[in-house]
């Protein structure tokens, strides 16, 4: 074991999720939704919710960690902890943290979770209709600049300029997650398969790179995973699944003000992967599959080059449908992800991956052992994390 | 420069300088048709968007220098889905990110004026054009946007 490093202390046990719903069909409140998932997982598991000790979460979720703990009769409360910023880049976050303060002691068993309920709540894709903007927003607003697609195109723009990348390999990241959601029954866009024709026809949201189809969903729903030490592991229900290496963070001055971020053209994982591979002991060639959260699909090409997986020269060839189903090169979002199954801060993504290891997925993978999944590109901070079977450790 | 002549339709979000006052000399210069950007008064590094302490030296001494307001196409987008009431009816338009060599590449956020749908090439050079907004007296404002040179 490298030095500090998380490979094989701690264990995923337990997954859960509501069932996932468009934005704004919810019939539950939205805490009822997080209280759901928690069961489910915990139930997942094989333990009481009441063993729960810890929570994490992410993405300034708005079911805090004293509610649940007084809502669930929970016992003792060690640990409550939020990572900072915005879109699902704390996906990964929430579970390292998770991991880190197990590892230390602090906590017992830990729940990451995330709820959404964007009917009782406000929705994402919208703009602001506040008469006036300050602070950085005023630099954006006042010219259209506003929702999360609008924020983030000019990255993707800047990348492909840069690296001479195509829009194809684009539309193939967005098949796959189709392609996948047709054999899972959770998914939002299950029985809805998606054509090149139906990606080509489908109306700009902004152009040049983002049809409606590069977009992730809007939904609600909630997520929850359990994570315990691996002797506490060894006596619940599921075959544990190790997390081997985890990063988070950014690179220079990624959240400088009004779009001067030092490396622009960037899903801001540059800086962290090496030292998540070098902590999990694993390199790129070792993954066996990917959940790498689709906000935009050209955040999802970033993210792959910048966490190794292919070389900007090789995208156009790589970023081919038949390489990124199961059976392909790089098996990719074999659950649907955000495109496809349900956007649930990319939380739904680190399930897959553990349903993967656990040989559970509805597009399984053979032999799967390592599992890498990546969380929130182009905000800051993002996160990233890779999971191994036991006979990686 | 009368409501229609703007390049989006009037009703979006007003710039307002933020309330611990870090900004009030770029909307000032706007108004006089310069273009002002924050620049450390020890080191001489420009920094954009504004902020309390100069990120490469760490001074607190920073002051604004005018800059001429020309710049080339780091990168761009054409907006066809408004997710704003007064765009709704607008059409796709265009925002550009504008890299400035002679402030030391800081870039900034504007409106390419012109057709929507015209082609845009990265690294084309650009002028910035003053956009009065007097539609509402108590608080008229200026908008940088930036045309083809």
């Amino acid at each position: 074991m490298s030095k500090g490093s998380i490979r094989g202390q701690v264990a995923v046990v337990g997954v859960g999720e509501t069932t996932y719903y468009k934005r704004g069909e919810s019939p539950d409140a939205e805490f009822k939704l997080g209280l759901q998932a928690i069961l489910k997982a915990c139930e997942d598991a094989g333990i009481s919710p009441k063993q729960i000790d810890g929570f994490c979460s992410f993405s300034d979720d708005r079911n805090d960690p004293t509610r649940l703990s007084a809502a669930l009769g929970i016992p003792t409360m060690r640990l409550s902890v939020m990572q900072w910023g915005g879109g699902g880049g704390g996906a990964a976050g929430a579970i390292s943290n998770a991991a880190a303060a197990i590892h230390a002691g602090y906590a017992d068993v830990v729940v990451a979770y995330r709820a959404l309920a964007q009917g009782q709540f406000g929705r994402f894709g919208q703009g602001s209709t506040a008469a006036y903007a300050q602070g950085e927003r005023a630099y954006t607003a006042p010219y259209g600049l506003m929702s999360p697609a609008q924020s983030f195109a000019m990255k993707v723009v800047r990348f492909m300029h840069d690296h001479k990348i195509g829009p194809n390999t684009l539309r193939a990241i967005s098949m796959a997650s189709y392609h996948h959601a047709q054999n899972n029954p959770r998914a939002i866009m299950y029985g809805k398969p998606l054509t090149e024709e139906k990606y080509d026809q489908s109306r700009w949201i902004v152009e040049p790179y983002f049809h409606l189809y590069d977009c992730c969903m809007e939904n609600d729903g909630a997520a929850a995973i359990i994570l315990t030490s691996p002797e506490r592991a060894r006596d619940m229900k599921q075959k544990p699944v190790y997390l081997l290496g985890a990063a988070q963070g950014s690179g220079h001055r990624a959240g400088a003000p009004v779009h001067n971020a030092g490396d622009y053209g960037s899903s801001n994982f540059t800086q962290l992967t090496a030292r998540m591979y070098e902590m999990a002991g694993v390199t790129a060639k070792d993954v066996d599959v990917a959940q790498i959260y689709e906000n935009f699909t050209g955040g999802v090409l970033m993210t792959m080059i910048e966490h190794n997986l292919c070389t900007p020269e090789e995208a156009n060839e790589f970023f081919k449908l038949e390489n990124l189903v199961v059976g392909g090169k790089l098996p990719l979002n074999t659950s649907g992800g955000n495109l496809a199954e349900c956007y649930m801060h990319g939380l739904g993504l680190q399930i897959e991956a553990i349903r993967q290891l656990r040989g559970q997925s509805t597009n399984q993978v053979a032999n799967a052992k390592v599992a890498l999944a990546a969380a929130g590109p182009m905000v800051s901070p993002v996160s990233t994390c890779i999971y191994g079977t036991e006979e990686v450790l | 420069m009368s409501a229609n002549a703007y390049y989006l339709p009037v009703g979006l979000p007003a710039p307002a300088p933020a309330n611990d006052g870090l900004d009030k000399p770029y909307w000032e210069g706007t108004r006089a048709h310069k273009l002002m950007v924050q620049r450390c008064n020890q080191c001489k590094q420009y920094q954009w968007g504004p902020e309390q302490i100069c990120n490469h030296c760490h001074s607190f001494d920073l002051g604004w220098a005018e800059v001429a307001g020309t710049g080339r196409i780091y990168s761009y987008e054409r907006i066809w889905h408004p997710v704003h009431p007064a765009l709704k009816e607008r059409g796709p338009y265009l925002v550009v990110l504008i890299e400035l060599p002679q402030a030391g590449n800081v870039r900034m956020v504007g409106n390419l004026l012109g057709d929507g749908r015209q082609e845009v090439i990265i690294g084309s050079a650009v002028e910035a054009v003053y956009e009065d907004h007097n539609e509402d007296p108590k608080n008229p404002f200026t908008l940088v946007q930036w045309k083809l040179v």
